[in-house]
């Protein structure tokens, strides 16, 4: 049989419609395509796309079942090294991991791992009445600090070998960053809830409303009886660019902006919590998240959105399939251009105008790329005379975070790095023993899946050490 | 869920609620605050802690009822449950080496100065407290003020109880007599803090003020609660919830933080007769 040199296509909403309404964008493959897709791998000896996932799934396997039929056979074995399927098939960057590595892709266009992934997943959470079992207890305790990928990974994998695990979330629900960060039209809040209560079947508690390092300290769990603690308390504190004007109305950081849309679902009707929407918007940065906040905006009724990147397309580094469907939907890339200012409204004659204080603009120089830096990226060099104004409302600045210091000002003998990271050894292992740490609380803003890999190495650290014990 | 244990209203627009949390009221010290979710889909709003009782694992808030939440919160009954209740956030009003304080509180931010008083009653420091409120209808805590205070000045704006005029007037009075206090703490509404820094300026009395900017989460991620800072001629981005709620007053840029609080405006306004009209027809 002659090979199908492309992936089969995933169904998507049309760009125009999906631009304005808050539903997913990729609508997932029918039985018959993932089959016909699953067809397409070659089931090779080498099996390279298992080193190149973060949790190494035993991908060639689960796609063998998918092309017996056998959905809930495929599940399984995802199952055995990932506790977020569903997650993971849509928000993992698979040309840069599994797929990337595709022995079909050094001729075609490898098997779309990812899609199957998710179709696997989302069939057993449609028709599966299979449900996860608690396995017999060991005795030991673990405190996960975070539910977001790392902590929901390292907790469903000690579950899995029957340590009694507390999740402690600081906000009301959770999920961390899938349910406070990552839009709706991408990864449905539905979604992450299931996953959450399939670790709750396995006998994981989640424990909302409470922060470590305020309602309780590490050294308290210690007290309380936990044998170890994971930290995956995430990212922290939004950077700024310390330009003019950040502090005026209607300038966001991007955690604000999308946490005001998706925890606080701000973009439903009648929300409780507001948010500016409408008018033009500019999203400062060039990563996924400054490409889920473009796209936010527009969907919450804003007339025209900018991104606003100095580097080129080349360099920017959401991924591919993110920024074609923001250009699909309209939004309009302004590369090579970097904010001076941010304009606000000022009446001179009356102090109490109500519009006063209220963004009217960004400020932006056209950039040219010079001599690589650092990072080994062409760095940016401002074009002299180049500085132009854009119009909007809505200003969201998406560069970054920095670690949050709850944790490290409230743990004795927790080292740190210069940015604030903690450090960890190849195990997860901190500077504090029984204390292990991993996502973007140890690595500053990164991947999903690397923060569940993260979790996942930990869980197999903690189940050493605390199996020895 | 959090159970509301007792309520009683302090005045008309000022309510005391003592709610069921015990990791927090096993915590929290005078200065810092708590978020709160009324119900399933409500917002998240910032509360300064307004004591504690940790051996009955209960966390005293006081509210005004400003906006839409508040008013929500306001119709809950004693024994009902609220949603979500988490903190202590923020840092810790510093009182070490203070010996001889004066507290400025205005409205309902005399129930967040209240355990700031009582704090430095009990560390031994003299306290001398002096408490603003637009009209005698609208007075809060004064018995309390009076038990934990070596002094109490209590201002009404209209001259309808006690002193007529500002807070800032008995404050610049004593200044002017010579009176040294190691720190002054403020809290109230921005403009109130704002003229209360103003005032001390020239006396060169250290001033810190109790910032309740716009928050979310209230534990470092969203950013909102940011207000800029003047720290010897540099501007300096900080964030009330993880750096605050108190700050050095000198620094603050009260203009920038009075125009960020009025972003919602024109929403809070209707969210609040929405709310208000719901009630109307219940």
């Amino acid at each position: 049989m002659p090979v199908i040199p492309k992936k089969h296509e995933m169904p998507t909403q049309a760009p125009k419609v999906r631009a304005r309404n808050f539903s997913e964008v990729a609508l997932g493959y029918t039985q018959e395509t993932a089959i016909a897709e699953a067809g397409r791998c070659l089931n090779c000896k080498n099996r390279p796309c298992v080193e190149g996932c973060p949790v190494n799934i035993h991908i060639p396997e689960f796609i063998q079942k998918v092309k017996e039929c056998d959905f809930e056979g495929a599940y399984q074995i995802i199952n055995q090294t990932s506790s977020l399927p569903a997650v993971c098939g849509r928000v993992c960057p698979q040309e840069t991991q599994c797929e990337s590595k595709c022995t079909l892709g050094r001729k075609f266009e490898p098997v779309g791992i990812g899609r199957l992934e998710r179709f696997v997943a989302d069939w057993h959470n449609t028709f599966s009445t299979e449900k996860a079992r608690a396995p017999q207890s060991n005795g030991h305790r673990v405190a996960v600090v975070g539910s977001g990928p790392s902590g929901l990974t390292c907790a469903g994998d000690l579950a899995k070998k029957g340590y009694k695990v507390s999740v402690f979330e600081a906000l009301h629900t959770a999920g961390g960053v899938l349910v406070y960060g990552i839009p709706e039209f991408r990864l449905p809040k539905s979604i992450v809830a299931k996953e959450v209560e399939t670790l709750k079947e396995l006998g994981v508690d989640v424990e909302p409303n409470v922060v470590i390092g305020k309602t309780l300290t590490i050294d308290e769990l210690f007290e309380d009886g936990y044998e170890a603690v994971f930290v995956g308390s995430g990212a922290g504190l939004p950077r700024f660019m310390n330009i003019s004007g950040e502090s005026l109305k209607g300038v966001y950081s991007a955690n604000e902006f999308l946490t005001r849309s998706n925890l606080m679902k701000a973009y439903m009707d009648d929300p409780k919590t507001p948010i500016m929407k409408g008018g033009n918007v500019a999203v400062v940065g060039g990563g996924n998240v400054a490409m889920d906040a473009a796209r936010t905006a527009l969907r919450l009724g804003a007339e025209h959105v900018y991104i606003v990147y100095r580097r080129s397309m080349e360099e920017l580094p959401a991924r591919r399939e993110e920024v074609e469907h923001a250009q699909e939907e309209g939004i309009d890339f302004r590369l090579l251009c970097n904010p001076v200012e941010i304009l606000g409204y000022k009446n001179p004659d009356d102090p109490r105008d109500e519009k006063n204080g209220f963004v009217t603009g960004i400020r932006c120089v056209k950039m040219e790329l010079g001599e690589p830096d650092a990072s080994g990226r062409r760095r940016p060099v401002v074009i002299n005379g180049s500085e132009f104004d854009l119009d909007v409302d809505t200003v969201v600045m998406s560069i970054g975070t920095s670690p949050n210091p709850l944790i490290k000002n409230t743990t004795k003998g927790l080292e740190v790095n210069s940015h604030g990271g903690i450090i960890v050894n190849e195990d997860g292992l901190t500077s504090r023993e029984g204390v292990y740490a991993g996502g973007d609380a140890v690595t500053g803003a990164a991947t999903v899946i690397s923060a569940m890999g993260a979790g996942k190495v930990a869980a197999k650290a903690i189940d050493e050490y605390l199996g020895g014990k | 869920m959090y159970k509301i244990v007792r309520k009683k209203a302090l005045n008309p627009t000022v309510t005391q609620m003592e709610i069921e949390a015990p990791l927090v009221a096993k915590k929290a010290m005078p200065g810092q605050f708590i978020i709160l979710r009324v119900d399933e889909a409500g917002e998240r709003i910032p509360l300064t802690v307004a004591g504690t009782d940790p051996e009955e694992g209960t966390v005293k808030i006081i509210f005004q009822i400003v906006g839409a939440t508040t008013k929500m919160l306001d119709h809950k009954k004693e024994g009902e449950f609220i949603q979500d209740f988490v903190g202590p956030l923020g840092t810790a009003t510093h009182t070490e080496g203070i010996k001889n304080v004066c507290i400025v509180g205005g409205g309902v931010g005399c129930a967040i100065a209240m355990p700031v008083a009582q704090e430095f009653h009990r560390l031994g420091a003299k306290v001398t407290s002096i408490i603003g409120f637009r009209s005698k209808d609208l007075l809060i805590l004064e018995e309390e003020f009076r038990e934990c205070s070596d002094e109490l000045i209590v201002m009404t704006d209209d001259g309808s109880y006690a002193r007529h005029g500002n807070v800032t007037v008995p404050l610049k009075e004593m200044l002017e007599t010579g009176e040294r206090f190691d720190a002054i703490i403020t809290i109230g509404p921005l403009i109130m803090m704002k003229f209360v820094t103003l005032t001390a300026k020239p006396f060169g009395v250290p001033v810190i003020a109790s910032m309740n900017p716009i928050m979310i989460d209230g534990t470092g991620m969203c950013g909102g609660c940011r207000l800029t800072l003047n720290q010897d001629g540099k501007k300096v981005t900080k964030f009330a919830c993880v750096d605050g709620p108190d700050f050095n007053a000198y620094e603050i840029d009260f203009d920038e933080a009075m125009s960020r609080g009025r972003m919602y405006f024109g929403y809070e306004r209707h969210a609040y007769e929405e709310v208000c009209n719901l009630f109307k027809n219940a």
